[in-house]
């Protein structure tokens, strides 16, 4: 491999990485902050590709679908939490991931019933719809750059928000405190209800902006799902540092096992995983 | 153990209708039952870690597979004999609970979970891409596996009949087997260890050593399952080794009712019935399954068992 | 003889007329072993995936296949016809239960399926031991007419070698040396390029280097760019649906296009146009159909199911649409009597299908013996160029009727 091909395959790793962490991002907010194993966090994914798909159509431009797409994402989560899963906080985990599996059929048959079974595509908004050349043989999509650049930002909002904020001190309280935050007179439930629509809208566009460059079908958040559930156990659970570090690390594992190993190609990121967990139990930045 | 004077009642009375049912039920009837007893198995081996040890494992489904492989790469030159394949298979999955378990059971909570899914996806990965194990596509039984007692042979597992006794015959067994272990001293550590085990530590028990025996032997549990299965269908595809199928045994023990075991069996029962049911109903029938589920979670906070059990040794309510 | 024995004995103009009745009787029953059509309806058992990543895909066969009974007056071979439908959610692990579901518990007496290869290899074998008669109207498992052919199996799809292995020559003859190959890491993609390989290399080229990635994922990027700095003369991939999209519309993105030709099975660019767009424009591929065929008999079809569907057919249709002409041909011959089985199976075996793709036999292995076609994507369509080969048999390996 000579060097330009490495430099764009470490590129091609970081910005698969950063829209790991992006999708990720909504899953280790609502598991990290609320303790709620969502496994219909693939289920929010495919919402938000599948309104990117029809708001783009809808309202003509990509750019305005997005903020809409994200306002509906956010009803959403509200009305689950309120209706479904404020019951769940008091018992077993194990409750949250039937009552989420359940979620995730019933999407799955919405989907179909609003949407139909056809495969769709998403264009690439103007004005990011070109690529720039990297070698002679090689281009690169702008809207990718674009992308990582908005994962970026993200990161760097979640981080602000949680770390920085009033808010954020709130929702760290209720994380580790649920009842004395209560007894301190701050409103846990609606805090956690914020947190959980604000995990809903996170997936749901990581969904929408992926869209362009992926294509919208049935069955799509199965695939993201498994995916976010490794990045955040590695990175630890509750620490959106370790979901980006997870991320990345994923992000190159998976791109050179691709092209050095692709044998075992299928398996490289379980390995990578069960590698982490076997030498830190907690993940990389987890607590305990 | 707690235990509702109601439910032994009720589970003679299942025993019966089970006994009975070929009489009415036609030959789908009864293949579909042998498969509903056939994850009830895996459901109730399931249930010995989730429920009573406290190991929630996403990757159970990968000693299930490994038996049934195992039976179809014996079986791949001729016949072979029920007698030493059956106890090989099970014993192929305890190694590799063995193995596997020595490693993941260093890490807890969801860490273990997710230790577990890997280490089953891994493997699924490795026997969908290798020619040894027939790729992707699955591999074919040659020929089910022979039932012979000094060349008298009273047990024909070509027929439907048969291999439908001979499966309510084993579910009955791990039953019995299953409510034996975890009456005895060795169960009531396991259930210390899932409420307390830093507390079961420091009274001097070497926990470790207790949740890999129950993770051996409830991973050999689900390679009898597997075992069967590939008996029943006379194929296996890496698809049985993945994390839906680990994933729809978990449901099947949280639906039914962690920690009681027959709870598990009855969740198994319940979602194939359902999932029979619907899909004969509607078009969309993963609705009306989705629905279900979550009204359970709902409404039934001890699963599809607290119906008729009114006593159980259950989790409680903290994670 | 007494009296009695008289009254007894039958006379013998009577026993003349019976016996000559008798041997007519038998006469007529041994020169026509059909019986006249019951009025009965004939089972057909739809097993296909309704929901998942396939489902359009299950949905397009059966509409196509009911348009053709529809299109027959609602009977074949004089029996009416009468549906079961189960949603294998192209799920392997469940395929045995659902095929039983359809053998046993609706008795079904034609089985038509199915999508998914690993599902079809489980039907294939609960099919085979009820001795079923079954139509599969996708799925390409090369095993399904090989290893594990059987008199009442039959395909009237594709083997995954089929459409793929033409392409090797197109290639070569254009001068291409050396190729790239590139597809999921799972039977059908590996098959696929197999056939590709044979053909290529058959003809001079070289395959360089065989790139997978693992099912189903679509990251693709990291391949492309090894692609980029292999720079081989071209490419050729298999992907279908969901991926086939994506991986479509990254290339384009990648720029290779401009230095590295993009070439592939058909199923990149069937049923995938819409979402594609731009970055299909100008593909060539292989396939035993293209929308965009010229032939009257396509342009019918297609009208016809566009009425129906509100959708345009894509080769998935006319598989699922040739499925009932195929079980057509089969009842006429028997006059809808399906006890005459042999009879039955002897006749679809030597049918001669007017199908929307062109005209095509069957092998012995019972698989489609047909053209294929070069496509190339012009705007909305798969606009037919040539026929890359034509009546192409899959070499049918391991199959013991063949």
């Amino acid at each position: 491999m000579d060097a330009a091909t490495l430099l764009i395959q470490v590129l091609n790793g970081l910005q698969y990485g950063l829209l790991l962490f992006l999708i990720a991002s909504g899953l280790t907010l609502i598991f990290g902050i609320m303790g709620v194993i969502n496994l219909a966090h693939g289920s929010f994914y495919m919402i938000g590709a599948y309104l990117a798909f029809w708001l783009t159509g809808a309202l003509g431009n990509f750019w305005v679908a997005l903020p809409a797409g994200i306002a509906l994402a956010v009803v959403l989560g509200i009305a689950l939490e309120w209706l479904l899963i404020r019951h769940l906080y008091q018992r077993d985990h194990l409750y949250q991931v039937l009552l989420t599996y359940g979620l995730i059929l019933v999407f799955e048959e919405l989907r179909s019933l609003l949407f139909g079974d056809d495969v769709h595509g998403v264009t690439v908004p103007d004005p990011l719809n070109f690529s720039i050349r990297l070698t002679d043989t090689l281009s690169y999509p702008v809207y990718r750059l674009a992308m990582s650049a908005i994962c970026l930002a993200l990161a760097a909002g979640m981080y602000l928000l949680i770390a920085r904020t009033r808010l954020g001190m709130m929702i760290r309280a209720g994380s580790v405190n649920r009842d004395m935050v209560q007894a301190l007179g701050i409103n846990i439930g609606l805090l956690y209800r914020l947190v959980f629509a604000l995990g809903v809208a996170l997936a749901a566009f990581a969904g929408m902006l992926a869209a362009p460059a992926s294509s919208v079908f049935p069955g799509m958040g199965n695939q993201v799902l498994i995916i976010s559930f490794v990045v955040i156990v590695i990175g630890g659970l509750g620490s959106i540092k370790g979901a980006l570090v997870a991320a990345l690390l994923i992000g190159l594992a998976d791109v050179f096992g691709q092209v050095l190993l692709p044998q075992i190609s299928g398996m490289t990121v379980y390995l990578v995983m069960a590698a982490v967990l076997v030498w830190r139990p907690r993940g990389l930045f987890g607590s305990a | 153990m707690d235990r509702s004077r109601l439910l032994p009642v009720l589970l003679a009375a299942t025993l019966l209708a089970l006994l009975l049912f070929p009489l009415v039920g036609e030959k789908f009837y009864l293949q579909y039952a042998t498969k509903i007893m056939i994850m009830a198995i895996f459901a109730m081996s399931l249930d010995l870690l989730v429920g009573y040890t406290g190991l929630v494992s996403l990757g159970h489904a990968l000693f299930y597979g490994l038996a049934g492989y195992a039976l179809v790469l014996m079986g791949e030159r001729g016949e072979v004999s029920l007698w030493w394949t059956l106890p090989a298979s099970m014993a192929v999955a305890a190694l590799a609970a063995l193995a596997v378990g020595a490693l993941v059971l260093r890490t807890s909570g969801v860490y273990f979970i997710m230790v577990t899914l890997a280490f089953a996806q891994m493997t699924y990965f490795f026997v969908r891409d290798s020619a040894y194990f027939g790729g992707s596509d699955g591999k074919y039984l040659n020929a089910k596996p022979t039932l012979s007692l000094l060349g008298w042979q009273p047990v024909d597992l070509e027929n439907t009949l048969h291999r439908y006794y001979l499966t309510l015959v084993l579910t009955v067994a791990v039953y019995l087997l299953l409510r034996r272990v975890l009456g005895s001293p060795f169960g009531r550590v396991l259930v210390g260890i899932r409420d307390n085990e830093p507390r079961m530590r420091s009274l001097g028990f070497a926990t470790f050593r207790y949740k890999l025996a129950a993770f051996v032997l409830a991973g050999a549990l689900a390679g009898l399952a597997g075992y069967l299965t590939a008996v029943q269908d006379g194929i296996m595809n890496p698809e049985q080794l993945g994390w839906n199928r680990s994933g729809e045994a978990l449901v099947m023990v949280i639906l039914g009712g962690m920690g009681t075991l027959a709870g598990p069996a009855l969740g198994a029962g319940a979602l194939m019935v359902l999932e029979l049911l619907f899909s004969i109903w509607t078009k969309y029938w993963q609705l009306l399954l989705g629905a279900f589920v979550i009204a359970v979670v709902l409404f039934l906070p001890r699963g599809l068992g607290s119906l008729f059990a009114r006593r159980r040794a259950a989790r409680d309510g903290h994670g | 003889m007494t009296d009695i024995d008289a009254k007894r004995a039958p006379s013998r103009r009577k026993f003349l007329k019976t016996a000559t009745g008798a041997a007519a009787l038998t006469a007529a029953t041994l020169h026509a072993p059909f019986v006249i059509a019951q009025r009965s309806k004939i089972k057909v058992g739809l097993m296909l995936p309704y929901t998942g990543t396939y489902a359009q895909l299950g949905i397009a066969i059966t509409d196509a296949f009911k348009l053709h009974v529809d299109e027959s007056g609602g009977a074949l071979g004089g029996r009416g016809i009468e549906y079961a439908q189960v949603d294998d959610e192209s799920e392997p692990a469940k395929a045995t239960d659902n095929a039983n579901r359809l053998v046993e518990r609706e008795k079904v007496d034609v089985l038509v399926g199915t999508v998914h290869s690993g599902v079809a290899m489980a039907m294939a074998k609960v099919a085979r031991e009820a001795g079923v008669l079954t139509i599969c109207p996708n799925a390409g498992a090369d095993a399904l007419t090989g290893a594990a052919c059987a008199p009442n199996i039959f395909r009237t799809s594709f083997s995954n070698w089929q459409p793929a292995f033409p392409m090797g020559k197109v290639l070569a003859d254009r001068g291409i040396k050396n190729v790239v190959t590139l597809t999921w890491k799972y039977a059908a993609g590996e098959e696929a390029i197999n056939g590709f390989k044979e053909g290529f290399t058959q003809a001079g080229g070289k395959v360089t280097k065989e790139l997978t990635l693992p099912f189903p994922q679509v990251e693709f990027q990291a391949l492309l760019t090894e692609i980029a700095s292999l720079k081989p003369d071209a490419v050729f991939v298999f992907f279908a649906g969901g991926g086939a999209v994506k991986f479509v519309k990254d290339y384009a993105a990648s720029g290779l296009r401009r230095t590295v030709p993009l070439f592939g099975s058909g199923f990149l660019t069937d049923g995938t146009l819409q979402a594609q767009g731009e970055a299909a424009q100008g593909l060539e591929t292989t396939l035993h159909y293209g929308d965009g065929l010229i032939l009257p008999k396509n342009l019918a079809f297609r009208e016809e199911y566009r009425k129906r569907t509100n959708r345009d057919a894509d080769v998935y249709a006319v598989q699922g649409y040739d499925a009932a002409q195929l079980l057509r041909i089969g009842l006429e011959a028997v006059r809808g009597d399906m006890k005459a089985k042999k009879h039955m199976i002897a006749a679809m075996g030597s049918a001669v299908i007017d199908s929307p793709r062109g005209k095509f036999t069957l092998s012995k292995s019972h698989n489609p013996v047909q053209d294929i076609y070069l496509r190339k994507v012009v705007g909305m369509e798969n606009k037919v160029e040539s026929v890359a080969y034509k009546a192409l048999a899959d070499p049918a390996r391991g199959c013991k009727m063949a």
